[in-house]
């Protein structure tokens, strides 16, 4: 592909900076939606949409750096772009150019934050991911991760007038600087002695084979964290129903992705040499990730919620992916380690799609009715035609059908998985297909939770009356709907292209060329001696040939005659809504199968209750068993000097003058 | 692509089209002889599906589009499905398109239409009968895709036709991972079809429905398509296992048309053995109550790990 222009690095950067001032602008007029919403974001979209063709015409470019002399003096901040930063660029661009056009229809009312200062907390939030993205350096790096983390911050807090969600904000912000101080320590790791804190220094650092794996677990922990892996999920479902419905889909399907950039850019980047062993550790968090969260959403009733948890099932299987291909690489089979990475990258821009539109849908949902519960939702295919069948189309890429996108990338997984018995290690070698038994649970699972999920809210019949005023999303939200949905039909149909462009991404970073074939444009071959292909056109194809054939054939030798009738109630004669399967009804083979995932508390009513009431909370066992612990541990320690707290001056002046007398000695 | 490869993908589909009636019709035949009955006619099913098309079609008033485009789609993915399958041959130009993990994907999608289109009615039986039917799915479609790895692993690819060729042209054919992965197969068979133990075929008693209830609401030319649906499937499924399992006898390479021909009634004798075994397993067994449904599948899927396990330490 020639580049769109000569240098892709300051475009960039402009693009950036533009969000930067988009935002800005929202302060001019702080109170006005209209002005927010009509003109800024559909200009934020623009900037994206920009953002992205930037990105995938200088994918295949080689590798550009920069020094910008901003910030505190002495201190520049160094900025790169190469395939990686370009894939992710892409991604960042082209979800937020479909979020940021639903968010110029969805943000109509004044709700918590004023609409300019929400303008500029989004655009920042965007140009930050950015920018971390670009980052070269520690030091640029941590600024935009941390303006990262803050900005979605307050966007989580929007609401702030509610007491539970500023909870859910605390707990994203804790969870949040937990990791970046990892992260930051394993910077320090990584520049091994040099005390340079360029990337370049840590690329030529060499550092022994435990700092390097020290310097890789502080990554992979600050960087799960952010990601949402188990045992570091908690904030996510938390913090995306708390936040307004475009931000936990830029959180969920962008944000989370920064993460699996940052993981990348470390392991295959920074630190080069990734030995085989440490693949174990993110793949067995990543299966176990990717079973909790899909076993989680299925027992869930708030729609944000259970999508929430999907998300910690899809990036637990991004992170089994990266494990896959750590051991692969690692062991020496170039081939298949490149098929795992490419698997994960397309896993990442396939998520950053669907779970965006199944973001966008709920939001949709909420606005019309003002309810995120499944259990007071229901019919909404008539209310709302245009969000229903859009969300469809998310819902099946997410259960990983095909011909969409969600298949693709899990057919690329377990293609991988297939052959790691090859690794020449005794009991892996065994283990490691096991993998792939994993990964089909959750993708069943995942089928499971999408029906629950879009068959409660939108399907069967409004269990509220008040669901009969429902109205259907606005054109702007359409729009925005219709672009990621497209995005989902576009990655789900045109592999080879998709796999094309990542090939360029993962022989810049590992090296390791992924060996091809030229194969016709229709045709996915990934590894030539496998005699393995799927064709998602040709598939595609045959199957709406066969179903517009069968419909063709029945007008043409029968009929089209139906007459409407009620449904048929078994001659009960009194069938309301109320008795349709509810999202509990729905969780509860999954409670029984999975009992002890959970920590369950039921009430069960007496028989003599005259108003019986049944009630069951489903809590998350890591929670009370790890966090619970932990916090009180601190507290606990926090009230061990807390007597430091006297309260009296004379108390406080004695401690500085210890403090100095004591700094003098050292001095002297 | 050569004639013979497109006639034998269009033998394939016509044949999987014309035949799965009969074979559901031959099932019930062997059942009811097993159960002291008298049988009833083996075309019964077919003309239960032209009166079916006959009929007008009643449609409840909560219904969406959804529920009159999902018969389509899930007779759509079966009739694929027979396309991937080599039953007769191996040289199918379509299979190329799909292979054995699209096809799990493929009878994934038949059964998320048809669970959504149960729930599109909004009645109790229906949301229930699809509550069910995606917890037998998510149970038993790890086990099948364990067994398909099984059987991938030892030909080292997951195109169908490839894997039934390996298998068929081996010298030594006997595999003992096969052996457990086959035991996984005939539970995931069973549990996939609606058949005895998990669900009975031909209960009237709604509550221990579950493919059943999910067509409570569908009449007529829907209906007729549900049901071929559900016979092809049943097809499709004992074609999988015959190409795993007893891949001898298709067609393979460079054979011409006398080996295709060869091969039909071939098909047809193992077709009318695997009807008869179903018949008499499902005599023999009870149904089970919906929650031992789990440990029924759990059970097939360990035979299937263990198949793998097998096969990874002996190497056969």
């Amino acid at each position: 592909m020639t580049p769109l222009i000569h240098s892709s690095l300051p475009a960039c950067l402009a693009l950036l900076a533009l969000w930067g001032v988009i935002g800005l602008a929202g302060l001019l007029r702080p109170s006005s939606v209209g002005f927010a919403g009509r003109t800024l974001f559909p200009l934020g979209a623009l900037c994206g949409v920009a953002l992205a063709m930037v990105a995938a015409s200088s994918l295949s470019a080689p590798p550009e750096q920069l020094t910008l002399q901003i910030g505190l003096p002495d201190l520049p901040m160094h900025v790169r772009r190469d395939a990686l930063t370009s894939v992710f660029l892409f991604l960042l661009g082209a979800a937020s150019a479909g979020i940021s056009i639903f968010g110029a229809g969805y943000f109509r009312r004044g709700q918590g934050t004023a609409p300019g200062l929400l303008c500029l907390q989004y655009h920042l939030f965007l140009a930050s991911m950015g920018f971390v993205l670009l980052a070269d350096d520690a030091y640029a790096f941590m600024v935009a991760w941390e303006t990262m983390a803050l900005s979605s911050y307050f966007l989580v807090t929007t609401q702030h007038g509610l007491a539970e969600i500023r909870r859910a904000g605390f707990i994203y912000l804790l969870i949040a600087h937990i990791g970046a101080i990892a992260i930051l320590l394993s910077f320090g790791v990584m520049q091994g002695g040099s005390w340079q804190f360029t990337f370049d220094a840590m690329r030529g650092a060499q550092l022994a084979p435990h700092w390097a794996a020290v310097a890789f677990l502080l990554a992979l922990f600050g960087f799960g964290a952010k990601a949402g892996l188990v045992p570091l999920h908690v904030w996510l479902p938390e913090a995306h129903p708390a936040a307004p419905s475009p931000v936990s889909a830029l959180m969920s399907g962008v944000m989370l992705k920064t993460a699996v950039y940052g993981v990348l850019r470390v392991t295959f980047d920074l630190l080069g040499t990734a030995e085989w062993w440490w693949g174990l550790v993110p793949l067995a968090f990543g299966l176990f990730s990717a079973v909790y969260g899909v076993v989680f959403a299925a027992a869930q009733t708030e729609m944000k919620r259970l999508l929430a948890y999907s998300s910690i099932e899809n990036i637990g299987i991004i992170f089994a992916g990266l494990g896959l291909a750590i051991v692969f690489l690692g062991v020496g089979m170039p081939s298949l380690g490149a098929l795992a990475l490419i698997a994960l990258l397309y896993h990442s821009l396939n998520h950053a799609f669907m779970k965006s539109l199944l973001f966008l849908g709920t939001g949709a949902v909420l606005h019309s009715t003002g309810e995120r519960n499944l259990g007071r939702l229901g019919g909404l295919i008539h209310r709302m035609p245009w969000v229903a069948w859009l969300t469809l189309i998310g819902a099946l890429a997410l259960a990983g059908l095909p011909p969409l996108n969600g298949f693709v990338s899990e057919w690329l997984l377990l293609q991988a998985f297939l052959f790691a018995h090859e690794v020449p290690h005794t009991f892996i070698n065994m283990l490691l297909p096991l993998g792939a038994a994993i990964i089909a649970l959750a993708a069943a699972l995942a089928a499971y939770v999408m029906v629950k999920f879009f068959g409660v809210i939108f399907l069967g019949q409004p269990r509220e009356a008040a669901l009969a005023h429902a109205h259907d999303a606005g054109v702007l939200e359409r729009i925005g709907l219709v672009w990621l949905a497209l995005g989902c039909f576009a990655l789900g149909l045109l592999p080879t292209q998709v796999i094309k462009a990542l090939r360029v991404v993962v022989e810049q970073l590992t090296g390791a060329p992924l060996a091809h074939q030229e194969e016709p444009w229709w045709l996915l071959v990934p590894l030539p001696d496998r005699h393995t292909s799927y064709s998602a056109p040709l598939f595609f194809a045959a199957l709406s040939a066969i179903v517009i054939l069968a419909i063709w054939a029945v007008r043409l030798f029968y009929h089209r005659r139906a007459r409407l009738a009620a449904p048929w109630d078994c001659g009960f004669g009194r069938l309301t809504a109320r008795m349709q399967d509810t999202a509990e009804g729905f969780g509860q083979p999954i409670r029984h199968i999975f009992g002890s995932f959970f920590a369950m508390k039921r009430e069960l009513p007496s028989p003599f209750d005259s108003a019986p009431r049944y009630r069951v909370t489903v809590g998350d066992r890591i929670w009370q068993t790890l966090y619970v612990p932990i916090g009180a541990l601190v507290q606990r320690v926090a009230d061990a000097f807390a007597w430091l707290q006297q309260g009296r001056i004379s108390t406080y002046l004695l401690y500085s003058f210890i403090t100095l007398t004591v700094l003098l000695a050292l001095v002297l | 692509m050569k004639p013979i490869e497109i006639l034998t993908q269009l033998l394939e589909v016509f044949a999987a089209l014309a035949a799965a009636p009969l074979f559901v019709g031959w099932i019930n035949q062997c059942r009811a002889w097993l159960q002291n009955r008298s049988a009833p006619s083996l075309w019964l099913p077919y003309r239960g599906i032209r009166k079916l098309f006959q009929k007008d079609a009643v449609i409840a008033e909560t219904a969406s589009p959804l529920f009159r485009l999902a018969p389509y789609v899930v007779f759509g993915a079966m009739v694929v499905a027979a396309a991937i399958i080599p039953s007769m041959g191996t040289r199918l130009p379509f299979t190329a398109a799909a292979d054995a993990i699209a096809l799990v994907g493929l009878l994934a999608t038949a059964r998320v239409f048809l669970s959504l289109a149960a729930m599109d009615i909004g009645t109790a039986f229906g949301t229930l009968g699809a509550r069910r039917e995606m917890m037998v799915g998510f149970l038993a479609e790890p086990a099948l895709l364990m067994v398909i790895f099984v059987a991938s692993l030892i030909s080292a690819t997951t195109a169908l036709p490839a894997i039934t060729e390996n298998l068929a042209t081996q010298s030594l054919g006997l595999y003992p991972s096969l052996a457990f992965t086959a035991i996984a197969f005939t539970m995931v068979l069973l549990a996939e079809n609606g058949r005895l133990p998990i669900d009975n075929p031909t209960t009237h008693l709604e509550l221990t429905m579950i493919h059943e209830a999910l067509l409570l609401e569908y009449s007529a030319r829907h209906l007729a398509l549900m049901e071929w649906a559900a016979a092809l499937k049943l097809f499709n499924y004992a074609c999988i296992g015959f190409a795993l399992f007893i891949p001898w006898g298709v067609s393979t390479g460079e054979s011409g048309p006398a080996a295709l021909l060869a091969s039909i009634p071939l098909l047809a004798a193992k077709l009318a053995v695997a009807g008869a075994a179903l018949a008499f397993i499902e005599t023999m067994l009870a149904k089970l109550r919906i929650f031992r449904a789990p440990e029924f599948l759990a059970t097939a899927f360990l035979f299937a790990v263990l198949g793998l396990l097998v096969h990874l330490l002996l190497g056969a």
